[in-house]
């Protein structure tokens, strides 16, 4: 079921998109890039609904950049959708590290290519840090912003194990959420 | 034996699906055992190579899954070591959709992806400021990252950023400063 007011994504609009993005991912980054694409541009999904998707594929097992295009590719399109995004963002990077297994087995490293790729790492987390302070302006009340806090330092600073973290915060936060549903 | 080799990618990868939480970071120690010392398809430094690959290549750091099948048995086990890695997870998370898309655009889905969302505004700091912690992150990373978020959030296209930055730093190290 698409949500109310959202464009219905064609499937092989949602194919384009994540080979693209599969393309676009060196450092990482990989939610920045899916929230602009699916959010921003094409409007095929909520601000809420795509957070979900990030909590979701976090807490569950798998490599969270495709835990997030399954989510998304199945809320747009069910199974198909699912199974064409995560072809996208799977496919060509996996061509592309056997070639370049390829490559190295045959020349060796490539001098620079560390530090080029160090920067451009942290350029592609600017995306992530941009997703996270554009979804954190809609917050409003101080209980979601105590949970992002929470978090953050449990998990980022503390270096505690996500899971029991997570385990604990998002009872809490939806439980603030339903005591604030009428609000906003 | 290739067949052989086959399914014992099989048997290391499928299992370890099903615990890779938080994503490849949690399971790579797993691996390199399970390559050099379990089997024996590689050595250690073979492994500290194939590592960098992954890191230099676009896509998650769990594909050198990927590039472990190909040292063990070519394209195909390179295909299978990732298929292995992959699909468990993913019919996991599937699943779990399928029960989340049957709520459809309930009030109580609202309430819960609302609750969702701060929790994962926290997990997307945390997970950058982890990142840039890794080693060889120094100064002039962090004001990279901060210089881009402020660009991107003035509307920027995140592939013209990239690209200056990759020539930037392609100067600088020319420069000798990184």
């Amino acid at each position: 079921m698409t949500q109310a007011g959202m464009v219905r994504a064609p499937l092989l609009s949602i194919l384009g998109v994540f080979t693209a993005l599969g393309m676009a991912s060196f450092g990482g980054g990989l939610p920045g890039w899916m929230h602009r694409e699916v959010v921003v541009k094409r409007g095929w999904m909520t601000d809420e609904g795509f957070l979900a998707g990030v909590a979701l594929g976090q807490v569950l097992p798998g490599a969270n950049s495709v835990n997030l295009a399954l989510y998304i590719g199945q809320q747009l399109r069910g199974v198909p959708g699912a199974v064409l995004a995560a072809t996208g963002i799977l496919g060509p990077p996996f061509l592309f590290i056997i070639v370049l297994a390829l490559l190295y087995a045959r020349f060796g490293e490539v001098a620079g290519l560390a530090a080029v790729l160090g920067g451009v790492a942290a350029s592609g987390l600017a995306n992530s840090l941009t997703t996270g302070l554009r979804a954190a302006r809609r917050l409003r009340g101080i209980g979601p912003w105590a949970v992002v806090a929470a978090t953050f330092v449990a998990v980022g600073v503390l270096r505690w194990p996500m899971i029991p973290v997570v385990a604990v915060m998002i009872p809490v936060s939806v439980a603030l959420a339903w005591r604030n549903r009428h609000a906003a | 034996m290739p067949l052989d080799r086959l399914l014992a990618l099989f048997l290391v990868f499928a299992p370890m699906s099903l615990v890779s939480i938080g994503g490849g970071t949690s399971i790579f120690a797993e691996m390199q055992r399970q390559a050099v010392t379990v089997h024996g398809w590689m050595t250690d430094e073979q492994f500290v190579a194939l590592f960098a690959i992954s890191r230099a290549a676009p896509g998650p750091g769990s594909l050198i899954s990927g590039l472990i099948g190909w040292e063990a048995a070519g394209f195909v086990g390179a295909l299978v070591a990732a298929l292995s890695l992959y699909v468990p997870s993913s019919i996991l998370l599937l699943g779990v959709g399928h029960w989340w898309r049957r709520r459809g655009d309930s009030p109580v889905r609202r309430v819960i992806e609302r609750g969702l969302a701060p929790v994962a505004v926290g997990l997307i700091f945390a997970g950058v400021y982890t990142l840039m912690q890794a080693d060889g992150v120094g100064w002039i990373h962090w004001a990279t990252l901060l210089g881009c978020a402020a660009w991107l959030m003035h509307g920027a296209s995140p592939y013209l950023v990239m690209g200056v930055v990759a020539l930037f730093y392609a100067g600088l190290f020319g420069l000798g400063a990184v």
